[in-house]
């Protein structure tokens, strides 16, 4: 046995990972160490994935994200540039506003999926993901053309600590003289956690409620601690990427290289809504406009399995006997208690309620496309 | 620290056998369950299934990872712990007692004395770490 699809790699491989300024307090936690795209990160603490997944839902969880890479956008032509190179339209936001957007190519696939951050007009602040961040910056500094803009990349200067569930908010306030409830869904401000100047931001990939807060790097040790002490009491416990991956599944959240990729367009991937074709050209936008007007020819739907079994990243999967799809993320949901997934099928089958099949080590099991998110929370 | 029982016999699988004369019972060790994690499902054989030595004979399921679970040694499936469709988690809570997995009625009672005794398993793990 032991042939894991995410292994616990071995210390000489280890060595050459990136590390977040968390590191040693993750060992100290008994966190196991895993390679997730080049950083050295844990996949889960001694409580185990479940009990992880559940503090979320009911309590609070507490995530490093600090791997996640910042870059500052700042000048006159921010706005510009940015809308340029993105799906979403900047030019909506207002100062202390966020969203979700997508950094597209000529061909409508997507290169990273990213948070935009406004402060000002002119000081946009981009949030993109890990394992993409140096090709990401690449991409951007590439096409900044004649854009009057400053970009700098500054990951290693931030860490970024998420705490999410329906006691976060609460476990957080008690850190800060910030009124948090002020604070809406995707806007964000600066204040003081901990006497830590931070970025507070009410965003999260978990679907419940929540902050992400950025500092400086050499503050996430006394942020960590303090909000793991802090939500002692509500039940707060610290939680590795295997939660983190099963929380935002739950919520039908995208994940790069899984649902998004340079040779997916956002549309497949149900991202429409971030997709703003009627303001001015941004890149791949003709490719985009084509598709929604011609048809998709694939879209991603989520489904869940009707008999015993767990369709897994990867699977294949059969319409009526042809194979036709396939299984970008696929687990066991711990909330929900079924086993779920998100798949790429033939627009034409991308129905609620269409019975497909999965092949799980040679046996084709039957799952049905169902309404995604399959979780989400009670306002 | 993995726990590791002196009456049973290992393989570099990491499973487990108890033999009980004809019949060996089969599960997955300590170290299995930890480094898999929570497990949620166990696809078992059926009765009557026989099965060589080192044959897969089903799958072990945690939230984030998915192994095979080879049999040790050879024979027919004579009992499959239906308890653990139910109860999964005692893979994880109770690996060497209620998180059996299968009896298998052995071809030869031999085969086990190729397997490794807990001293061998011992050293073979601190060798892996």
């Amino acid at each position: 046995m032991l042939a894991f699809s995410l292994t616990v790699s071995d210390q000489k491989f280890m060595e050459n990972l990136k590390k977040t300024p968390l590191n040693e307090v993750h060992r100290a936690l008994g966190g196991k160490m895993v390679d997730f795209g080049g950083w050295e990160m844990p996949v889960q603490y001694p409580a185990g994935v479940i009990a992880e997944h559940l503090a979320t839902r009911e309590k609070a969880g507490l995530f490093d994200v600090s791997h996640m890479g910042e870059i500052h956008v700042d000048g006159v032509d921010a706005i510009a540039f940015i809308n340029s190179i993105t799906t979403n339209d900047v030019a909506k936001l207002v100062d202390g506003q966020a969203h979700y957007s997508a950094l597209t190519n000529e061909r409508g696939g997507v290169v990273d999926d990213l948070l935009v951050y406004r402060f000002a007009a002119d000081k946009l602040f981009l949030v993109v993901n890990a394992g993409t961040q140096d090709k990401d910056w690449d991409w951007i500094s590439s096409k900044r053309s004649d854009y009057n803009v400053d970009l700098r990349h500054a990951s290693v200067d931030y860490c970024q600590i998420a705490i999410q569930g329906p006691k976060a908010t609460e476990i957080l306030q008690r850190l800060t003289k910030t009124d948090l409830s002020v604070i809406k869904y995707y806007h964000f401000t600066t204040g003081e956690v901990d006497g830590v100047s931070s970025i507070i931001s009410r965003t999260g990939y978990t679907g419940e409620d929540g902050f992400e807060v950025y500092a400086d790097a050499s503050k996430s040790v006394q942020l960590w601690i303090k909000m793991l002490e802090t939500g002692k009491s509500e039940g707060i416990l610290p939680c590795g990427l295997a939660a983190r991956n099963t929380l935002r599944l739950e919520s039908a959240m995208s994940l790069y290289g899984h649902e998004l990729g340079d040779d997916i367009s956002p549309l497949e991937a149900n991202l429409g809504w971030i997709c703003k074709l009627n303001k001015d050209n941004f890149i791949g936008k003709d490719v985009l406009v084509k598709q929604k007007a011609e048809g998709l020819d694939r879209k991603l739907v989520g489904f869940e399995m009707t008999e015993p079994g767990i369709a897994r990243d990867g699977f294949t999967v059969f319409i009526d006997d042809e194979k036709l799809g396939m299984v970008t993320s696929g687990s066991p949901a711990p909330f929900l208690k079924k086993n779920i997934g998100l798949a790429f099928v033939p627009a034409e089958f991308a129905n609620i309620g269409q019975e497909i099949k999965i092949e799980v080590r040679g046996k084709l099991l039957s799952a049905v496309v169902v309404p995604t998110p399959f979780y989400k929370r009670e306002k | 620290m993995s726990k590791i029982l002196e009456n049973l016999r290992y393989s570099k699988d990491h499973e487990w056998v108890l033999v009980d004369g004809e019949v060996a019972t089969v599960g997955i060790t300590d170290y299995a369950q930890e480094a898999l994690g929570d497990v949620v499902y166990v696809d078992l054989p059926r009765v009557g299934d026989a099965f060589n030595a080192h044959e897969a004979i089903g799958s072990v399921e945690s939230v984030k990872a998915v192994s095979e679970i080879f049999t040790p040694i050879g024979g027919e499936i004579v009992e499959v712990n239906e308890s653990i469709n139910d109860a999964p988690e005692n893979v994880n809570g109770d690996c060497y007692g209620s998180g059996w997995m299968i009896k298998i009625k052995m071809n030869k009672t031999g085969e086990t004395d190729a397997m490794l005794s807990n001293d061998e398993y011992e050293e073979y793990l601190s060798a892996q770490a």
